[in-house]
């Protein structure tokens, strides 16, 4: 199933398919080695929601729902 | 000899936050600041050290992602590293997370040969059951690799020996896809034995869930600055009078030298910079490595996540955060730490409101008036509440501004959180204790002691009553007096210098009295009203010189310094005028 990734079950790994942010955003996403194919998982999430941190490559990352829903990853 | 050589170049590079800084102190033997936390050091830094007989110069260039990014400090590591100036770079990686660690590093070796891998922080990877075929990895790679924990100073020796073969040796362009090839090499060099460890999961949990995660982040500030401000106090006065009885000393001493000499140097360098030392060295010396220990085990990425939803209301982002509590140890240092932020203008929003956060220097100022005036024994929560008003006012202000005049696009945010570490206590202690001491030392001797001998001057030629009558009508306006606001503007070079000129001008003595003799400050007209006032003004009016110059130098720009200048000043008036108005309607 393809969902974004502000969808998936906190704590469950998911294979990214597709990164469709801005393209500053998708240049930095893919210093950090987020592209399609890697392995992510939702961490933890702040209050409200507002950002969420997930776990790629053996390092945590916070990111904005915003932009965490235009990641679309398989689980 | 080989020292008469030219010393060999040697760069630092890396993602932030792999401990960079903290290999090169223990290469150097210098102190460069540390924390854990991405960002921490800004620009790029050198020093020297000997191996073998052989001068190297040694660069600490700042962490950055990528050689292609936008942001200053990656675009001053990338153009060093393609200059090629260095004969060798150190491509330093995280031993607890190489697989991200590695791409910038095979980045690197994609623009020249000459790079040893050094893999840091190999006691943390121990610790979490991380195991690295170094050999392996060697062979795959074909650059030397070594590892190494700098905090422990362990596999140093090795690392400048190789670093010496590479230097002159040729190697072979890696053309190979940094990514997939990093995948490639953790998943064939790097074994994870034993899952990570629970307190670490369990900190995580508790410090940013969704219940507990604000009421700690609360009671943690508060708590900083309660026993800054209660601990500082008895070593103030200690201090006080310990300089006090060194004037009486001096006096003594001095006994048959002209007035104006023994005035400007002993009444008003001795004094001036005394003061500037009793009031300011206890709450540096405690405040600084308590905040050391959050940026040490890396809480402050925690708040800077936790706090991003209500400062994008305000149209910033959660890393203003992080910069406005450096800015509560010092705005210059507040003013820097900006360049975490990517957006340009955020970053310039960040830097302008940064110093409406009352740095460690005004403390005093609020503590005093505070517990005279206000809240009997109570200053600690005097001064917390003082923090949150200016959090408050750089928060609106800043929202102000991104409606206005830097209205921009909501900014992306991406920030990497570091693992939890222990916090090493001792060697945070003596060095913030050292390293702040210094500070408040020096600051005294170049800031507090020529404005001593001004004032001084200022007092007994009837130049402070004559300029403070002019400024009589703002400060009534403002619901202070001419003195007062003639002190904010002396105090320009140090904002410790508010409380000693108020007390100079009012005992009309040309002296700095004791403190115990703020009693006075009632006997000459001030209210309840004039310190409420006056510590609003405290909070919001221009900032130092010291950060005046930082902003300059950061943002290169005469106009937004100005800005930086009148934006808290504006804020203050307001706010002040406001206050008086409603005060003057509703009293006597």
């Amino acid at each position: 199933m393809i969902v974004p990734l502000n969808q998936v079950c906190m704590g469950s790994w998911a294979c990214v398919i597709s990164v469709d942010t801005d393209q500053q955003m998708q240049k930095r996403l893919f210093d950090f080695g987020l592209v399609p194919g890697t392995k992510v998982r939702l961490a933890y999430a702040s209050p409200g929601g507002h950002v969420a941190a997930i776990e790629l490559r053996g390092s945590v990352l916070a990111l904005r729902d915003a932009d965490l829903c235009r990641i679309r990853v398989q689980v | 000899m080989g020292c008469t050589e030219k010393p060999m170049k040697v760069a630092l590079a890396g993602n932030p936050n792999v401990g960079k800084s903290t290999l090169f102190n223990a290469l150097t033997g210098l102190h460069q600041h540390t924390g854990n936390w991405p960002g921490k050091t800004v620009g790029k830094v050198s020093g020297e050290t000997v191996f073998q007989g052989r001068k190297i110069e040694l660069i600490d260039l700042p962490g950055t992602y990528s050689l292609t990014g936008a942001s200053e400090d990656e675009r001053i590591a990338a153009e060093f590293i393609a200059s090629n100036e260095a004969d060798c770079i150190i491509a330093v990686c995280d031993g607890s997370c190489l697989e991200r660690t590695l791409i910038l590093a095979l980045q690197i070796l994609k623009q020249t040969k000459r790079v040893v891998l050094c893999v840091n922080l190999m006691d943390e990877a121990e610790k979490r059951g991380i195991q690295i075929d170094r050999e392996l990895l060697e062979k795959l790679l074909k650059i030397p690799v070594v590892f190494t924990s700098a905090g422990r100073k362990e596999g140093l020796e090795t690392l400048l020996e190789r670093t010496q073969e590479v230097i002159g040796a040729v190697g072979a362009f890696h053309e190979m896809e940094p990514l997939t090839k990093a995948e490639e090499l953790a998943n064939r060099c790097v074994r994870v034995e034993k899952p990570e460890e629970n307190w670490r999961k369990v900190l995580d949990r508790v410090l940013v869930s969704r219940r507990h995660g604000m009421p700690v982040l609360l009671l943690l500030l508060l708590f900083i600055v309660w026993l800054t401000v209660w601990g500082a106090n008895y070593p103030s006065q200690l201090l006080e009078s310990l300089f006090y009885s060194g004037y009486r000393l001096l006096i003594k001493w001095s006994g048959n030298w002209p007035w104006w000499l023994s005035g400007t140097l002993i009444d008003g360098m001795y004094m001036t910079a005394a003061r500037v030392i009793a009031v300011m060295l206890p709450p540096m010396t405690i405040f600084f490595p308590l905040f050391t220990i959050l940026e040490d085990v890396g809480y402050l990425p925690r708040m800077a996540f936790l706090l991003d939803k209500p400062l994008c209301r305000c149209g910033g982002c959660g890393k203003q955060a992080l910069t406005l509590c450096m800015g509560l140890g010092c705005n210059a240092v507040g003013v820097t730490g900006c360049r975490i932020i990517d957006s340009p203008r955020e970053r310039l929003m960040a830097i302008l409101t940064n110093a409406m956060v009352p740095c460690n220097g005004r403390f005093p100022t609020l503590i005093l008036l505070g517990s005279l005036f206000f809240a009997h024994g109570c200053a600690p929560l005097v001064v917390a509440l003082c923090i949150v008003l200016g959090v408050l006012g750089a928060m609106g202000t800043s929202g102000l501004l991104s409606r206005t005049a830097l209205r921009h696009e909501r900014s992306t945010f991406v920030m990497e959180m570091p693992p939890f570490r222990r916090p090493r206590i001792g060697q945070i202690l003596v060095r913030s204790l050292l390293d702040k001491s210094l500070f408040v030392a020096l600051r005294a001797l170049t800031v507090a002691a020529p404005a001593g001998v001004l004032l001084w001057f200022m007092a007994n030629t009837s130049l402070l009553g004559r300029l403070s009558e002019i400024l009589e009508p703002v400060g009534r306006l403002l619901g202070m007096n001419g003195i007062i606001i003639l002190a904010f503007i002396m105090a320009l070079p140090a904002n410790e210098l508010v409380i000693p000129v108020i007390l100079m001008a009012v005992s009309g003595v040309g002296t700095l009295v004791e403190a115990q003799d703020t009693s006075i400050l009632l006997e000459t007209g001030w209210t309840w009203k004039t310190a409420l006032c006056t510590m609003v003004f405290t909070i919001f009016h221009w900032p130092c010189s010291t950060t005046l110059i930082t902003i300059y130098k950061e943002t290169k720009s005469t106009a937004k310094t100005a800005a930086a200048f009148f934006l808290p000043t504006a804020v203050g008036c307001i706010l002040c005028l406001m206050l008086n108005l409603i005060l003057q309607s509703f009293g006597s």
